[in-house]
């Protein structure tokens, strides 16, 4: 693929950078949904395009993984394939589209159809990372509700939803209680992929580059969507199946193919799409 | 009338206050204020701009240190409790729970981005209420009983009038049932007109729910309408404390005295 | 007979501090005992301290020497040293007090106003409502003035609205300070049938009246309050 590029350290970031990261990464684990503060170091491409995620992978990643990195479900858009070249340029790793070949997955607002297993791991480049913000500007007073577990006010948010749209109307970054503990913003993913958060056997690690914060799901914890008791979470439904793949069970995008407003429904997740049609021509 | 027969019994404090002092700098603040708060009893603190009524109140209600003293409540769930000795998060659950805080600018102890109902709902939910339907219902209900039109529920605070503000910021403070409520100044920035209507209803939801109150206001006519005793605050410190008509009918220190004859009479 | 109201050695001074901290002394030595049913009359010229007297049987104005006791239920009570709290008691269940005027929270209701000291007791609301709407009718309030706040109407008729809302509880203990200045011939005789309804249930009554024929007609004593020299 690319030339390792010369007179860089190892994944870019110089190892003392990645040890500070890393201790903010065990301490992520060891209290899930904690967003842990830590001196983000600047990368070579701006803000807001995954500096936080591509730090955490720079600290996680070693010579013999291999990584995969899919921004909205795709390893082909712009930002998937630039963050991709530049770990195999300053790493010298392998990378791969498929989420079963992947040690390491980084990720802008999906997770991939494919369950994930014990031993991987999921990086999310997160833009906003603390759920309560909304509702409260102060840090100070988030910082206390957090610590207080006071989350009554999160809940203003559903309430809202609810009464204007008649249900839970919010549909991404959809706020979710790790470990029944610590509330956390699992990032712009639709809340299609909240479920796939619970439980999951892969470690799930978050870097917010802007607002300088890590937090982490170890594998196996669980993740819980808020809601009420009469109105349960739930997830986006189509009535439609994929075009290429007639997927059923995946997350689909709405994609206009012509000035007449015709348009079809596609898998979001690439990958899978992919292997679903490999699959249908080897067994016809 | 059985009322009539009833014997009156004394009852434990809600709140015991001692010696408790705040000052930002000599004499800007409070100082050795002692009294007690009975179930039920609604006290008024007057006195001008700068005695150090508001900032007495801000001790009294957890929202800032005191650098001497104590204020022991009796709190439902916790007993007895000493508020600047007890755990924070403690404070924190009387705030959303026995406590209300009605402050005198609506717009800061209301969430002006979201609907009248949320607003309401806030606080149930802070308790634990995830029952879409219940909140909804109660947001209603109180709604009405401040006098909102129930159909204003998804409306936003910031296209109510001020008194309706006023009037949904205590809907919002009352659903959780408090024992004790905290006002600085309710009607103080309302007009005239308004402000009639408001103290009508603070009366009559005061005595209706037996609450507990310290209200804060220099008008000594909304103290002669709410409060049942007064504390008359001066550069700091209590001049005169007693019965409300007493103190406002027949003044003894020179301070109330002078507060008193600047009042226009109607 | 229960002795309901029991004055021992009242005395009373003013003293004006905004004013030179001129002092002077309103009442002295003051005795009085009332029983249930009795309806004392105070007497003596205007500004003998009459009015103060009774401001300090209510706990309205404070006095500097002396007891003043009140029979409440099987109590006893010194509104001299009672706790606020225990006063606002009182005077909810067992003292009254009646003036001339009018002092309520404006644009509410005459009706309202009437029973609202009944509804602070608790009582259901269509009892008091019923009884709020007898005695306007007795006083000859206008019954399309009772939805109307008291504020726009005139002294005469704000004059029975209190009176009215005086009378709506049952006090055992009923203090007038001229209830009846300025009332027509045929309304003075309603406060005085009110008056005698209410000594015949035993209350102790005690009460300053300028017109001769309601103090012929209420009294059982007069009792002189001397100026204080």
């Amino acid at each position: 693929m690319s030339e390792v590029a010369t007179g860089y350290n190892f994944a870019y970031l110089d190892e003392q950078s990645k040890r500070m990261i890393r201790r903010a990464l065990l301490k992520a684990v060891a209290i899930p949904g904690f967003q842990v503060p830590f001196g983000g170091r600047e990368m070579p491409l701006p803000h807001g395009w995954g500096t936080g995620g591509m730090q955490v992978t720079a600290s996680v990643i070693g010579q013999q993984d291999t990584l995969k990195v899919i921004d909205q479900g795709a390893d082909d858009t712009t930002n998937a394939v630039s963050i991709r070249r530049f770990f195999a340029r300053t790493a010298g790793v392998a990378t791969t589209e498929e989420t079963a070949a992947a040690d390491l997955i980084q990720t802008r607002h999906r997770i991939p159809e494919t369950p994930l297993r014990n031993g991987q791991i999921l990086i999310y480049q997160v833009p906003t990372p603390e759920p309560l913000r909304f509702i409260e500007p102060r840090d100070s007073e988030t910082i206390k509700m957090h610590a207080l577990r006071e989350y009554g006010a999160m809940q203003v948010k559903l309430y809202e939803d609810v009464a204007r749209f008649g249900h839970i109307a919010t549909s991404y970054d959809y706020p979710v209680m790790v470990n029944r503990r610590y509330m956390m913003s699992p990032s712009p993913i639709p809340k299609f992929d909240n479920p796939k958060m619970d439980r999951m056997p892969a470690l799930q690690l978050f870097g917010a580059g802007f607002e300088k914060r890590i937090y982490a799901v170890p594998p196996y914890t669980q993740v819980t969507s808020l809601d009420f008791d009469d109105h349960p979470f739930e997830v986006q439904s189509w009535e439609e199946s994929c075009a290429i793949c007639a997927a059923q069970d995946s997350f689909l995008d709405e994609v206009i193919t012509d000035d007449a407003g015709s348009r079809m429904f596609v898998c979001s997740d690439t990958d899978y799409c992919r292997q679903r049609v490999a699959q249908q021509e080897a067994n016809p | 009338m059985s009322a009539q027969t009833a014997q009156w019994q004394d009852v434990a404090p809600l709140l015991q206050v001692r010696e408790l002092s705040k000052f930002y700098a000599p004499g800007k603040g409070c100082g050795d204020i002692d009294f007690d708060l009975y179930p039920g009893e609604v006290l008024g603190i007057v006195g001008e701009s700068g005695s150090g009524k508001s900032t007495l109140l801000n001790v009294l209600s957890a929202r800032l240190a005191p650098d001497a003293g104590q204020v022991i409540y009796q709190s439902e769930q916790f007993g007895e409790l000493d508020l600047y000795a007890c755990d924070e998060a403690q404070r924190r659950v009387l705030m959303r729970s026995e406590w209300g805080i009605v402050h005198q600018h609506a717009r800061d102890g209301l969430r002006m981005n979201v609907s009248a109902g949320a607003n309401i709902g806030e606080r149930l939910m802070a308790v634990g209420e995830r029952h879409y339907g219940n909140i909804r219902e109660r947001a209603q209900a109180w709604l009405e009983a401040v006098e909102i039109d129930s159909s204003r529920i998804d409306d936003r605070p910031s296209q109510f009038s001020g008194g309706m503000q006023q009037r949904l910021q205590i809907a919002r403070n009352l659903v959780t049932h408090p024992q004790l409520i905290f006002m600085d100044e309710p009607t103080g920035g309302l007009d005239v007109s308004v402000q009639a209507k408001l103290l009508d209803m603070l009366r009559g939801l005061v005595a209706e729910l037996g609450l507990s109150v310290i209200i804060v206001t220099h008008d000594l006519a909304v103290a002669r309408l709410l409060a049942h005793r007064l504390m008359v605050m001066r550069r700091g410190q209590v001049v005169e404390s007693g019965l409300t008509d007493q103190v406002l009918d027949d003044p003894q220190h020179p301070y109330t005295q002078l507060l008193v004859s600047s009042i226009l009479q109607n | 007979m229960t002795t309901m109201i029991s004055v021992q050695n009242v005395a009373k001074t003013f003293t004006l501090h905004n004013q030179g901290g001129t002092s002077f002394a309103v009442l002295e030595g003051i005795s009085l005992a009332v029983a249930a049913g009795e309806c004392v009359v105070l007497h003596g010229q205007s500004g003998a301290g009459k009015s103060t007297f009774l401001k300090a049987l209510y706990a309205n104005y404070s006095v500097d020497a002396g007891a003043i006791v009140l029979r409440d239920g099987e109590q006893q009570v010194d509104i001299t040293q009672a706790p606020p709290r225990r006063i606002i008691a009182l005077r909810q269940q067992t003292l009254g007090y009646v003036s001339q005027f009018l002092r309520v929270i404006p644009r509410v209701p005459t009706l309202e106003v009437v029973m609202q000291p009944l509804l602070d007791l608790g009582v259901a609301r269509e009892v008091c409502e019923a009884k709020a709407r007898e005695l306007l009718t007795r006083l000859n309030v206008p019954e399309r003035l009772w939805q109307l706040a008291p504020s726009t109407f005139s002294g005469g008729e704000q004059q029975r609205v209190n009176i009215a809302r005086g009378f709506i509880v049952d006090y055992p203990i009923l203090l007038l300070d001229e209830p009846t200045a300025s009332l027509d011939a045929k309304n003075r005789q309603v406060v005085v049938q009110l008056i005698n309804e209410a000594k015949r249930r035993g209350a102790a009554v005690v009460g300053i009246f300028h017109d001769e024929d309601v103090r012929e007609a209420v009294a059982d004593r007069l009792v002189d309050i001397r100026l204080s020299k």
